[in-house]
């Protein structure tokens, strides 16, 4: 019996100790403030789960032993049909077990669903099969309109961002473990959630995923959360926001040709002219690409963006990624993946080498 | 099978066993049962298979073995196939073969619509299974949620799964109001509802559970069909429907379903475990009033599967605290079993080892469940591998160790022969530890952030171990499936000799002879205890233990004096035509947007279906006897 006891204690040993820094994405390994009081709380119910455990499975594992049949023993057991005073108090237990787990648990609920308070970042975040765009309705540009960037999403480090996300398709969930619980994004609706990250992890980079399932790429449809020190979110914000030059010259001349032929189907830009005349060209129905070289990955955070994978990404995009583009319907806004438009090597290399140069 | 009464003394000749014709008229509960089994079986290989393929994918980062496309396919298949294929027909071979035995009866209250049950399950997952064939599997997941199912119309692949689960829905509904009709009309005199094995009482929870909650899907499914075929906007949030309003409707069904899944396994156990404890279940009516707590608490506890859809922290609070509350019940049985193992005198043969190793699981099972209704940790755990582990820990840890357990417990009454025991301990070892290898990991992954329902992930998230133990498990289980069906084949042929009554046990089903002649009793039974067979073999001395009474003591059991002769059901064709037309309208469903073809089929089904209602309708009950 002890063994099992130990062996218990030890698997919950090693549960534990897997919240170790190799485990980018876990809920064990808590980087914010709604993180860390769901991993408080769930520190408590595993502790007494397992004794839980340890209490009833001991309690089988001693009926097992001490009452099998021995050689020999062919006396009859008592024939015992029940014992109501018993019955009762084992009924009782589990309640009072049950109400230390609520509380705890309904404090915590109601403090993680409050609204945020004070100084907070707003940020829109909204789901599309399969990647995400993030809007920050506070941080404007000249014409008024809100920072955009996809799949990669900066925020703050010490201070409390609150998302505020609907879908354009079907259902998503939006989950960084190490950041927050998840939260469903649902066409049709808002759905709230708040972020503080810890202080001390400005410059880390927190991976996230899509938890609901949402079709063909689901599993694909990543992203990354940045926490930068409140200085350097300044800084990104002001660059972001900035557009992107159109270049004049070379590759990427050429390059912006094909974009604005092909790729503004479904993408969207902030460009600016030689003459300083600024413009936004495209839909909005992929990923803003106006800072694309700025992001470190590309394709819904599956690849590392570097010129080779951006070359394979647009040359035969379902090699990335799988995806259904033959089902999109640009017209109705129904986008079910990229298109592989057949591009000639030429071709490829100057829209790697103009979307790298838009940092 | 000796029979020490001849036809003549029945005024009754039984139908021919013989050929595959008596298999398709067949209206017997016991050869129904029979073929629930056998169907259950060969759709847990095709799940299995799927699940195979799902671990070897995932046994390492980045898995190439199947596209996202087939992958999605397999997991929505391989969690339709387990639900509607596997477990619920498993629980309904048991219920068909051994409630009537178990309470004295003769057959069930309406035998015919029992066979259209059966024909109807088994030709709707042979639609659903067509599928990867003809047109594509459905590929939205078992939760089949909207916008998601409704979304893409160009392929059949989600009308497969409205109208696949639709059928299933209604075969379900049949069988479930004749168990409830048979049990509660058809006891032998003296069989009281509190002298009911538990088995019969956790069937009678279950029925009830699916006739209330299948029609809500129903609804919803209809809903999915609209929405897809028709150009409906059920869930289509841009014209204000709300894709939130199919989970509730799922749900409403599918956690009662939760439930179906395990109760009859509850049920089994509640029966073995007095037989090898030879002693008498610690607190019946504990059990059964916990089970029918159970049953009604299951209803009010849905939206735990939405703790992270937004419903609102007062929603999510209450659904909280109802979830936790139905721990209690669950709680109850658990210690009675154990109380019911205490002060016994135990003996482990196959189904009292996979019984124990059902109790063990489905603690564990039962323990993570709570930790779901911690909302907070909930929103963690929802939609990750913690979940997955969490319901394989009940639905087979719990519910699939029962069923096998209650295999081994009944093969004997089946086939008149034992299961072999040697292979028996080996089936169980290999199947728990295989079990263990598979599961366990997973709760570490879901809580390392690893979301289910994913073809693949990526290098560098340290998922990579965790998974291969889970992909080595997973085919360990395989193996362990191996020595179950070879010992299956192997008993029916060589099996050791069992007679009627092979563990001592205590139920009515021991009486008679195994297999059971067609009429289950010569003599219907008069009841005077729970447990009633027991009692017809031991008394209690002044210490309260058992002892054996000689045969005078014993005397001779009273029986019912029928005046009339037996009353038995003929054997009908009409019950699988209408359920091939009842399919083939479904079949036609699936496709009517493809044009005449489907059209044709919905056309050629209403016939189909008309004539086998007809036909049943005028066919006289029963041939005249005597």
């Amino acid at each position: 019996m002890i063994r099992i006891a130990l062996l218990v204690v030890a698997l919950a040993a090693v549960l534990l100790a897997s919240c170790s820094s190799d485990l980018p994405q876990s809920s064990l390994n808590p980087r914010s403030v709604e993180a860390e009081s769901i991993d408080k709380l769930w520190d408590f119910i595993f502790w007494l789960g397992t004794a839980v455990f340890i209490v009833v499975g001991g309690a089988l594992g001693y009926a097992v032993i001490r009452f099998r049949k021995r050689p020999g023993n062919e006396q009859e057991p008592k024939q015992i049909h029940g014992n109501t005073r018993l019955e009762i108090a084992w009924s009782i237990i589990p309640v009072v077990l049950l109400v230390i787990i609520a509380i705890p648990t309904l404090n915590t609920l109601f403090d993680l669903r409050s609204p945020a308070e004070g100084d907070f970042l707003r940020v829109e975040v909204i789901g599309h099969q399969w990647w995400w765009e993030f809007q920050y309705p506070d941080i404007l540009d000249e014409d008024g309109r809100p920072l955009t960037t996809a799949n990669e999403m900066h925020i703050p480090a010490g201070m409390t961002s609150e998302l505020t996300m609907t879908s354009v398709d079907v259902i998503h969930s939006f989950w960084v473990p190490s950041l927050a619980g998840k939260r469903d994004v649902v066409p049709g609706r808002d759905t709230v959630m708040k972020i503080t990250p810890d202080a001390d992890i400005a410059g880390q980079m927190v991976p996230g995923q899509c938890a609901e399932y949402c079709g063909l790429s689901h599993a694909d449809m990543r992203f990354r959360v940045f926490v930068d020190a409140e200085a350097d979110f300044d800084v990104w914000a002001a660059e972001q926001l900035e557009a992107s030059p159109i270049p004049t010259s070379g590759a990427a001349a050429a390059g912006y040709e094909t974009f604005t032929q092909l790729c503004t189907t479904c993408h969207q830009a902030k460009v600016a002219a030689a003459d300083g005349s600024v413009e936004v060209v495209g839909a909005a129905l992929g990923p803003d690409l106006t800072h694309f070289g700025s992001r470190t990955s590309l394709a819904g955070a599956v690849e590392e963006n570097t010129a080779e994978h951006l070359a394979q990404w647009i040359d035969d995009p379902e090699s990335v990624k799988p995806m259904a583009p033959e089902l999109n319907d640009v017209a109705e806004g129904r986008i079910l993946g990229m298109p592989d438009y057949g591009l000639d090597e030429r071709q490829i290399q100057d829209l790697v080498e103009l979307l790298e140069s838009w940092k | 099978m000796a029979l020490t009464t001849t036809p003549d003394d029945l005024g009754y000749t039984p139908p021919s066993t013989k050929g595959l014709w008596s298999w398709i008229t067949t209206i017997d509960h016991k050869r129904i049962g029979i073929m629930y089994a056998v169907s259950s079986l060969v759709f847990f290989l095709v799940g299995g298979l799927e699940a195979l393929l799902i671990r070897t994918q995932l046994a390492t980062a980045n898995g190439t073995l199947v596209s996202a496309d087939a992958y999605n396919q397999l997991f929505t298949m391989h969690g339709l196939t387990m639900v509607f294929a596997v477990i619920m027909p498993i629980a309904a071979a048991f219920q068909n073969y051994f409630i009537p035995l178990m309470i004295g009866a003769r057959d069930v209250a309406f035998p015919r619509l029992n066979a259209f049950a059966f024909w109807l399950f088994l030709f709707s997952v042979v639609l659903l299974t067509s599928s990867f064939f003809l047109g594509g599997s459905p590929d939205g997941a078992w939760v089949g949620y909207a916008p998601l199912s409704t979304q893409i119309q160009e392929y059949v692949r989600m009308d497969y799964y409205s109208i696949g689960a639709q059928l299933l829905g209604f075969a379900s509904l049949a069988g479930s109001i004749n168990f409830v009709a048979t049990i509660f009309t058809m006891r032998a005199p003296g069989m009281t509802l509190m002298r009911m094995p538990v088995f019969v009482w956790m069937s009678v929870v279950s029925s009830f559970l699916l006739i209330f909650s299948l029609p809500v899907i129903g609804v919803g499914l209809w809903q999915i069909f609209i929405d897809r075929n028709f150009g409906g906007l059920f869930y289509e949030a841009q014209a204000s429907g709300d894709p939130l309003l199919w989970q509730h409707l799922f749900w409403i069904f599918g956690h009662p379903e939760v439930y179906v899944l395990i109760l009859p396994a509850f049920g089994i156990v509640s029966e073995i475990l007095p037989v090898f404890s030879r002693k008498p279940l610690f607190g019946y009516s504990f059990v059964v009033f916990s089970g029918i707590a159970i049953g009604f608490l299951g209803f009010g506890v849905w939206a735990h599967h939405m703790f992270t859809a937004g419903m609102g922290p007062v929603a999510e609070a209450g659904f909280g605290l109802a979830t936790m509350l139905i721990a209690i019940p669950t709680g109850v049985k658990i210690f009675n079993w154990i109380g019911t193992m205490w002060g016994g005198r135990l003996t482990f043969p196959a189904p009292m080892l996979f019984t124990v190793g059902f109790i063990a699981m489905f603690l564990i099972g039962g323990i993570s469940g709570v930790t779901h209704a911690v909302v907070p940790a909930n929103t963690q755990q929802h939609d990750s591998y913690y979940v997955v582990a969490h319901f394989h820990y009940v639905l087979f840890g719990g519910a699939v160790f029962g069923y096998v357990a209650g295999a081994y417990y009944w093969f004997p009454k089946w086939t008149g022969r034992l299961m072999n025991e040697t292979i028996g301990k080996w089936n169980f070892w290999i199947m728990f530890i295989g079990f263990n290898l598979t599961f366990a990991p997973q709760h570490i992954l879901g809580l390392d952030g690893m979301p289910r329902r994913t073809y693949r992930y990526a290098e560098g998230m340290g998922w990579d171990v965790w998974n291969l133990m889970s992909t080595i498990g997973a085919f360990l289980i395989a193996v362990s499936f191996l020595f179950f069906i070879y010992n299956l084949i192997a008993s029916y042929r060589h099996g050791k000799v069992a007679g009627n009554d092979p563990w001592d046990a205590r139920t009515l089903e021991w009486t008679t002879t195994s297999p059971p002649p067609v009429y289950n009793f010569e003599e219907v039974p008069v009841v005077h205890h729970q447990d009633d067979f027991w009692y017809r073999k031991y008394g209690v001395d002044e210490d309260g233990r058992a002892v054996k009474l000689t045969p005078e003591q014993a005397g001779k059991p009273d029986v019912v004096v029928e005046e009339h002769g037996m009353h038995m059901p003929s054997p009908s064709y009409f019950p699988i035509i209408a359920a091939t037309g009842v399919a083939l309208l479904g079949a036609g469903l699936v496709f009517i947007s493809s044009g005449p073809i489907g059209f044709a089929v919905i056309a050629l089904g209403a016939v189909v279906a008309l004539w086998g209602i007809v036909g049943w309708a005028a066919e006289p009950v029963t041939r005249e006897m005597h």
